[in-house]
């Protein structure tokens, strides 16, 4: 295969894509290295789905690059598409099917489909081979599109928003897969999310994104070590329009105030000791609160 | 060997896993010899990232709670060493600390918590080998 060489599984660099005159996404840049499994988090409408569909060569870039495998999504669909498995929250799954239709259906399409693995992963979610796709449950149908975005064993396993509204045993069987795909075979896994907690679980490498751009991209652990969460009590009351340098975000009132700051911590508690504080708890934010706050930071 | 990784403190899910296992070694749940579950084993019943427990079982070799052999798995070592009594004090730090705040808040004096936990010790005595 001529893409062994190349190290990264997904490239992008300085994209941009308007739609009308808003800017959906914002000269961004992120790298996803081979056999490790890639978290991309950010509000709803942040850009996350628009990113994705240019990894699938569905919306060309309107500036920059962008590089699956070290192919053009756009000029070489066949080579990109082959190595992908894509599993989207709108899954569109041809209803009158039959769950056994559907995987001869896909199979065919995939010179590299594993019908002993399929079968493994029908029984395993529960799948009725019988069943029509339209008397699917939710959950079962998202289990259907995992099963054939999996059993050709891609090489990329792309993920949009794929437990969103799911229950908790189903979004368990996506997680399992998740793992599955990097444990056993060193495979590549970009999923996007916006529950963090199933991010913090298993994602190595993390991208943050807010109004089309990306804030915030590295090792999950490098950005939670990076954060840290500091109560600041003030001898007297202070204003609510109080603002310490290098913090993120600052709540509280009075005396007492709890900041989030990135790295720029000696920069904050000397500020606030200028102003007669001190630091009287610190301690490391859960990934939840450091999305909470660059989201805040990001609007103002 | 039972380990639980929770999401909602900031603390890396790696640092948890290992703390756990240096927990169990200290406690004696986890005896010098013991295997350690396979990475591919652990992840999937913690349900995290393979790559994670790769990371808590190095961070548990670097500082010599565990080793592996070579080819196999991995061991917990034989640590009759400082590490282990240090690791148990800082243990016990972080329990004694939470029973002095709840303490203070109950308007219980250190000394008198000392009282309690003498009676409490002699009390349990007899049962303790369990």
């Amino acid at each position: 295969m001529n893409t062994s060489a190349e190290p990264n599984a997904v490239e992008i660099t300085g994209l941009n894509r308007k739609f009308g005159p808003k800017l959906a996404l914002n000269h961004v840049s992120l790298q996803v290295k081979r056999g490790r499994v890639f978290g991309l988090v950010g509000a709803n409408g942040a850009g996350k789905t628009t990113l994705i569909k240019h990894l699938l060569g569905r919306l060309k870039a309107e500036s920059g690059l962008v590089r699956v495998f070290g192919f053009d999504p756009v000029a070489d669909p066949v080579a990109v598409l082959s190595r992908i498995g894509y599993l989207s929250e709108n899954l569109d799954l041809p209803a009158w099917m039959r769950v056994d239709e559907l995987l001869r259906y896909t199979a065919a399409f995939y010179p590299k489909w594993d019908t002993d693995y399929a079968e493994d992963l029908r029984r395993q979610f529960g799948l009725d081979p019988r069943a029509k796709i339209k008397t699917l449950s939710r959950g079962e149908h998202a289990k259907a599109g995992l099963l054939i975005a999996l059993a050709y064993r891609p090489e990329l396993l792309l993920l949009d928003e794929p437990s969103s509204g799911l229950d908790p045993m189903v979004r368990r069987d996506i997680l399992e897969a998740i793992i599955r795909t990097v444990a056993d075979e060193g495979r590549t896994v970009f999923f996007s999310s916006h529950l963090l907690e199933e991010v913090e679980r298993v994602a190595d490498d993390l991208a943050m994104m807010f109004n089309g751009k990306v804030v915030l991209a590295g090792p999950l652990d490098d950005v939670k070590e990076s954060h840290h969460r500091l109560v600041f009590r003030f001898d007297s009351p202070q204003a609510s329009t109080l603002k310490v340098p290098g913090v993120l975000s600052l709540t509280g009132g009075g005396q007492e105030w709890t900041a989030i700051c990135n790295g720029k911590r000696d920069e904050a508690v000397a500020a606030v000791a200028r102003a007669g504080g001190r630091v009287v708890a610190e301690d490391s934010p859960s990934l939840d609160e450091i999305f909470v706050a660059w989201a805040g930071a990001k609007t103002e | 060997m039972q380990v639980h990784v929770s999401t909602g403190d900031g603390v890396p899910i790696y640092l948890q896993i290992a703390n756990q296992v240096k927990y169990l070694v200290a406690s004696g749940r986890l005896a010098p010899g013991d295997e350690l579950p396979p990475i591919r084993v652990l992840a999937h019943q913690l349900l995290v990232n393979p790559n994670t427990v790769a990371r808590a079982y190095l961070e548990l070799e670097r500082e010599g709670v565990v080793h592996k052999r070579h080819g196999s798995g991995t061991y917990v070592s034989d640590v009759g060493s400082p590490l282990a009594r240090k690791e148990r004090l800082k243990i016990l730090s972080e329990r004694v600390d939470a029973l002095l705040a709840e303490a203070r808040n109950l308007n219980v004096e250190p000394l008198e918590l000392l009282k309690v936990i003498k009676e409490r010790s002699q009390s349990i005595q007899p049962k303790e080998n369990k």
